[in-house]
């Protein structure tokens, strides 16, 4: 008997279902994004998902399976993920690989803030997803998405050198899945544009009034 | 892997409690049949039970200073301990380095609001970096260690949360601001009349010194460790270790865990020692319990110890060529530590954390292919090994930046508890191997590789041979596995004798040790590793004064530190 695994945020049936993030472009298509935008659009997103920069971030057991997956047998530069960056401000993705402690949290937390949009985040092993094996630590986080809105999620303890390939393949599909002109459809919330979003309103209210 | 564990406890627990099968109903297992039962529990001391004397304020610091003068220079290990109604206290492991005796102390205070203890920072320096440990962990505080700063957890953290009766969680949610660190520190000093203490203060960093940090998030610190660096120019003048930015309370967890479980954080500490650090404790454990496990898991247990002790010291090169910018040496490493990995995926089912080695036994039988692939394997490491010194270590480059920098004296090595190859580059012979066989390391013959000079350069070569020592083992155990049983028979639940006990293996880098006090639970009472990465990151700051800070990396990475295992 095999046992379904349960998922965060993907439900088991659609973890394999590429029809859903097709959907979600053609949706965004036909909601009158314009032509020519739209094929920029898929030209930038083709250029940023082969070209996704992590930042060399580990802090236990999986950053060395993260290590094994870009040395030479899984040879991560297949996919154009090879360049690790050391500093925050020239990466793309944080791969958190390890526990995260309470006292790392902010250290993360100031790591991401650091990188410069657009950013992903990948969890990577049991320990960023909930704790892990030791979830029931006093010191540790239960999941670094208490800390960082979180983009794939990559289970495992440590994920086999696949898993993380996979789970990059799958952070490449959510990129391309991406509007760059217009509005932007990530996750969360711009609180830049959110600021202005809510001025503009005000503006406009007040015109009305006037 | 933990599931499978608790299956096999329970499976013959529902046996025991059906009327008396007759044996040919029993399901036929693998082809090593599973054995006899446990004899019940030893009436002599198990071998490793800990012979402890229980010294007092008054007689303890004479007590040690004699020892101390007697040749007992190597504080092997400090314990932490809270015994509830008795107090809080402290248990010493000290050795003589020369003649291999070995001591064992206690000592304790009932006072559990103010707990104040004797140091014992003037014989021992790494002693300083214990008693902070103890300190956060049980708030006991030292007369004589004039650093008391908490070291693992936060500054602002409320609590001791290693005492029985302390509630970490009540009191700590994850704080998201950033981390106060002081410059400045307190401690208990002993008055003139050698009796009464006085709060002393001490700065770490002048107001005008210049630090640089180095981590939390830095490519080569191997992993999540910070240092607060004092530079005068390029030049280092004082560091300071800041830890526990994975500290992930493994002890504390062990408390509320069952043997068999608490196996499984083990390869989590130093997953490059996976291997020889689950091997300890179930040492430790079948020793107290006086289980005795067949030659084939001896030889076993031995082979595996030293596939992985090669794959750590790849792993070494690999990530010290890297940090160095020798970024082909690293490929060449990684592709030589798959070949070790298929080999553990065969037998274990994992390549990082294996969770093989299991109390009485081991997990499963060797696979069939293991003896021929090992067998493949030695020559080929011995060709790629002349490979590692051509393409880097007698590199030029390598060569100016290593020899002579960094260098440690053997007196040093002993007063901080540097184990290990680094301990051997610079003349100890402390190989847990030789000083205290175990497993099957008597019936094999190796050298124990030692080396004089003590600096950076040395501390490579000394790894280097070390895998051709390994591969040399086993060569001598591979064709002779004897027959046997893989697994013992083991009671459902397991439970270890009251008592204190103490095994010890030789790890990746340096002695693994165990401690473990039980007081016939199916948990165990206090259980603490001896961290083999600690003492290293000690004596960084007396190893790293006068060299450049480009040199701290050399030195950091020849030291070989795994951060997981010095912060548990
Ligand atoms: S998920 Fe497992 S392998 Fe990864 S960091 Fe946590 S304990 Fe280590």
């Amino acid at each position: 008997m095999m046992k379904k695994p349960k998922i965060k945020n993907i439900p088991y049936e659609e973890f394999k279902d590429n029809e859903t993030f097709e959907q979600l472009v053609a949706e965004l298509n036909q909601n009158g994004t314009n032509v020519i935008v739209r094929t920029l659009d898929e030209l930038i997103d083709w250029g940023r998902s082969n070209s996704l920069w992590p930042l060399t971030f580990a802090t236990s057991c999986c950053g060395i399976e993260f290590m094994a997956t870009c040395a030479a047998r899984y040879d991560i530069a297949r996919f154009g993920f090879e360049i690790t960056r050391n500093s925050p401000r020239q990466a793309d993705v944080i791969l958190v690989s390890g526990t995260i402690t309470t006292k790392m949290a902010p250290v993360l937390k100031r790591l991401y803030d650091q990188m410069a949009d657009p950013k992903y985040v990948v969890a990577v092993g049991g320990c960023a997803i909930s704790g892990g094996p030791f979830c029931k630590s006093y010191h540790v986080v239960k999941g670094v998405d208490q800390v960082i809105p979180v983009d794939v999620y990559v289970p495992g303890c440590p994920p086999r050198p696949e898993s993380f390939l996979y789970g990059m393949m799958q952070l490449q599909r959510k990129v391309k899945a991406e509007n760059f002109f217009g509005t932007t459809n990530r996750k969360e919330n711009d609180p830049y544009s959110l600021k202005m979003d809510k001025e503009n309103e005000q503006i406009l209210n007040e015109l009305e009034e006037a | 892997m933990e599931n499978i564990e608790k299956n096999t406890a329970v499976q013959p627990e529902a046996k025991a409690e059906a009327p008396k099968a007759p044996d040919a109903v029993a399901p036929k297992v693998v082809k090593p049949a599973v054995a006899k039962p446990v004899p019940a529990a030893p009436t002599t001391p198990a071998e490793n039970a800990l012979d402890l004397v229980e010294l007092t304020q008054d007689n303890f610091r004479q007590t040690i200073e004699a020892d101390y003068q007697a040749g007992f220079t190597f504080l092997e290990c400090l314990t932490g301990m809270d015994w509830g109604e008795e107090g809080l206290g402290v248990i010493y492991n000290i050795e003589n380095p020369e003649t291999g005796a070995r001591k064992c102390y206690k000592i304790k205070t009932a006072d559990r609001v103010n707990p104040v203890l004797p140091s014992v920072c003037t014989w021992y320096d790494i002693a300083n970096i214990y008693e902070r440990e103890a300190y956060d962990f049980y708030g006991i505080k030292f007369v004589g260690n004039p650093d008391m700063r908490r070291i693992y957890l936060r500054e602002d953290w409320v609590g001791y949360p290693m005492r029985k009766d302390d509630e970490p969680e009540k009191f700590n949610p994850t704080r998201m601001t950033n981390e106060p660190l002081a410059d400045e520190t307190s401690g208990l000093m002993y008055d003139e009349d050698g009796v009464n203490y006085h709060t002393e203060r001490s700065k770490i960093f002048e107001a005008d010194d210049y630090v640089v940090n180095i981590g939390p998030q830095h490519p080569s610190t191997h992993g999540v460790l910070h240092f607060r660096v004092k530079l005068e120019g390029e030049t280092i003048r004082k560091i300071d270790p800041v830890l526990g930015y994975i500290h992930r309370g493994v002890e504390k967890l062990n408390e509320q865990m069952t043997y068999p479980q608490t196996l499984a954080l083990t390869d989590r500490l130093d997953y490059l020692g996976a291997m020889q650090n689950r091997h300890a404790l179930c040492m430790c454990i079948e020793k107290a319990m006086g289980v005795e496990v067949s030659d084939r898991v001896q030889v076993i247990r031995t082979i595996m110890d030293e596939l992985q002790r090669i794959d750590s010291h790849i792993l070494f090169f690999s990530c010290l060529a890297q940090d160095l910018g020798a970024t082909t040496a690293f490929l060449y490493g990684f592709r030589d530590r798959e070949k070790i990995l298929d080999i553990f995926e065969e037998t274990c089912g994992g390549r990082l954390i294996l969770n093989y080695n299991t109390i009485g036994g081991v997990m499963a039988d060797i696979h069939p292919n293991f003896q021929k692939r090992v067998k493949e394997f030695i020559p080929y490491m011995r060709k790629a090994i002349r490979e590692y010194y051509d393409v880097f270590i007698n590199n030029v480059i390598f060569r100016n930046r290593a020899i002579g920098v960094g260098i440690l004296s053997k007196e040093d090595c002993i007063s901080y508890g540097c184990t290990g190859g680094t301990g051997r580059a610079s003349g100890w012979h402390n190989d847990v191997r030789k000083r205290m066989p175990y497993a099957a390391y008597d019936k094999v013959q190796f050298n124990e590789v030692v080396r004089t000079e003590g600096d950076s350069y040395a501390r490579t070569l000394v790894r280097m041979d070390e895998i051709l020592e390994s591969l040399s083992i086993i060569e001598q155990l591979i064709d002779n596995i004897p027959e046997g049983n893989y697994q013992e028979k083991m009671k459902p639940i397991i439970k270890v004798p009251a008592g204190t006990y103490y095994s010890a293996v030789e790890g990746s880098r340096g002695e693994f040790g165990v401690l473990l006090e039980s007081r016939g639970d199916k948990s165990p009472y206090r259980l603490h590793y001896r961290s083999t990465g600690l003492p290293l990151v000690a004596v960084m700051d007396h190893v790293c004064q006068g060299h450049m800070l480009a040199d701290l990396i050399t030195i950091g990475g020849t030291l070989d530190y795994v951060v997981p295992d010095i912060d548990r």
